[in-house]
């Protein structure tokens, strides 16, 4: 929230974090800039969505600093952590959806109970709806999360996740377990999301193809397609990290990534 | 030793925080009265079928029991007065609440263990609710309030179960005199010790359930694990708790 030309959104400097002595993140040191895209690569286990979580302030780092927009949160309250929170938007690996609420009442939910975002309910369901409408589940809105299939559940947390339009968006594997076609199309969501909004995003996959989709396309509002990316003069800002083990293996651009030698991280790479 | 030790501490540790921001927060808002009322209708209503059962027959065989050693002693008038005594300090908070223990801890170690597998805990606190206030609170609240009421019912199906069987089946007494002496035999003190326990069983009854869901973790199997515990810890507390209470009553 500072002026510079790119400020950092979220920064990791020397974080450890452990369940009971055992260590699942170690000295993990990156940060996410306006506008950036930051793919998470990483075995099962490695410690991925600690990560997100320690961002999110689920999870307290037991080392180290943890800014978001630029504000040093490591040792902030619960209480403060609300209106942080506020300006993030995430999609929960298992989903998270509250299976006792409607969908409707799903996507609503951070609006009705951010304090910061309150509004006038006519306004509430109007962006329910056009969020809903974005993830094309506008007909869903009185179902309920346990009668959708796994890719409509899935669509209507990323509706739930951009209704706030926040700032920083934070996605956990949002295409594991689908097949090749709807993985697709959430990809082609998260696309648009991104680019529409501008927002910062940091997503956590197990497909290397994800990852090319996000560095190599944009979202064109114009004709409301995906057009491969650095066609129309912007340069997509797009860096992939890999853990292992709790540690950064690797951290860099595209053409880094690609090159890189280390078999740990080839593994990852489309080659 | 020292590390067998460490396990239990730190959890009992855990159960102190997690209890002390719930009560903290009943005089602190924000307040989910829909969820209060879901619950009560859950605790309250729900139990009403295992609650009216318990009562009617504990009572019932208090008397029947009861019967042989009063005849020995010439005193089958006072069965009224002994099924009473012993139903409101002691019977009726300890079976309600182990019922409700069994019904409504398990119940919530299992629908917040989901939760909390399922990542909508974390989904709650990343979309601007605090899961103590909005599900701790409000089931701490219902219990509270709804136990003492079904334990009331309790008390008095046991002492109808007790004439039942005293008066009608065994003819030990009349039905007067049965009331009367049941009647007379309660004092402040028993009837004190009679509500307050219920009260103290749903705080531990409710924080036991909801702690050991909010810290499933592994999957369906630990919610499992959590409701099993749940249950477990919950009954052990109220038996317990109970003595710690009538000591605390039989000395003043
Ligand atoms: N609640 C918990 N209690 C104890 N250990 C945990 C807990 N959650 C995660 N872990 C451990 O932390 C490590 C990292 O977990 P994490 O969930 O971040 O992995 P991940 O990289 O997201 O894996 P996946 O790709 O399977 O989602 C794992 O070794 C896991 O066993
Ligand atoms: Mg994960």
């Amino acid at each position: 929230m500072s002026g510079e030309p790119h400020p950092s959104i979220l920064s990791f400097d020397d974080v450890t974090f452990g369940f009971e002595d055992e260590p699942v993140l170690r000295n993990v040191t990156f940060s996410l800039h306006r506008g950036e895209t930051l793919i998470v690569h990483g075995a099962a286990g490695s410690g991925k969505t600690v990560l997100l979580k320690i961002a999110l302030g689920l999870l307290r780092p037991s080392r180290g600093t943890v800014r978001v927009f630029g504000r040093d949160v490591t040792a902030l309250h619960e209480r403060d952590w609300f209106d942080v929170r506020s300006h993030i938007g995430v999609l929960f690996q298992e989903g998270g959806l509250f299976d006792s609420l409607s969908i409707e009442d799903n996507v609503a939910y951070p609006l009705l109970n951010q304090p910061r975002l309150a509004a006038p309910q006519a306004e509430v369901d109007l962006r329910v709806r056009r969020s809903l409408e974005f993830v094309e589940l506008g007909h869903t809105l009185d179902k309920l999360p346990s009668e959708l299939s796994g890719g409509m559940r899935r669509r209507v947390g990323i509706a739930r996740a951009i209704v706030t339009e926040p700032e920083l968006m934070l996605y956990d594997s949002p295409t594991a377990g689908l097949d090749p076609i709807t993985a697709n199309t959430i990809m082609a969501l998260i696309l648009k999301g991104r680019d529409v909004r501008r927002a910062s995003t940091m997503i956590v996959t197990h497909r290397h193809q994800d990852g090319e989709i996000l560095e190599r396309y944009r979202y064109d509002e114009a004709s409301a397609a995906l057009r491969p990316a650095g066609t129309n003069g912007s340069p997509s800002f797009t860096r992939y990290m890999v853990l292992d083990q709790g540690r950064i293996a690797f951290i860099g651009s595209p053409v880094e990534f690609d090159s890189c030698a280390d078999p740990l991280v080839a593994r990852f790479a489309s080659r | 030793m020292l590390d067998l030790l460490k396990a239990p501490v730190l959890t009992f540790q855990e159960f102190i925080g997690l209890s002390a921001r719930a009560v903290s927060g009943v005089v602190r808002k924000p307040y989910y009265w829909d969820d209060v009322f879901v619950q009560m209708d859950l605790i309250g209503v729900g139990s009403l079928p295992v609650v009216i059962l318990t009562g009617f027959f504990s009572g019932a065989v208090m008397a029947l029991q009861m019967s042989r050693a009063l005849q020995t002693y010439g005193a089958t008038s006072q069965v009224g007065q002994i099924v009473a005594i012993t139903l409101v300090r002691e019977m009726g908070p300890v079976l309600t609440a182990l019922m409700v223990a069994g019904r409504n801890s398990s119940g919530m170690a299992s629908e917040l263990g989901s939760m909390k597998v399922t990542e909508q805990i974390d989904a709650m606190r990343a979309l601007g609710t605090d899961p103590v206030m909005k599900l701790v609170k409000p089931r701490l609240i219902a219990t509270a309030f709804v136990l003492p009421l079904l334990t009331v019912l309790a008390d008095f199906l046991g002492l109808v179960g007790g004439w039942m069987v005293a008066c009608k089946m065994l003819g030990l007494t009349t039905g007067s005199q049965y009331w009367n002496t049941a009647w007379r035999a309660l004092e402040y003190n028993d009837i004190a010790q009679g509500l307050l326990k219920p009260f103290v069983f749903a705080i531990v009854l409710s924080l036991v359930g909801c702690f050991y869901g909010m810290r499933a973790s592994g999957g369906t199997q630990g919610v499992g694990r959590a409701t099993t515990q749940a249950v477990v810890v919950a009954s052990v507390w109220v038996v317990v708790l109970t003595f710690v209470i009538g000591r605390v009553f039989v000395s003043m």
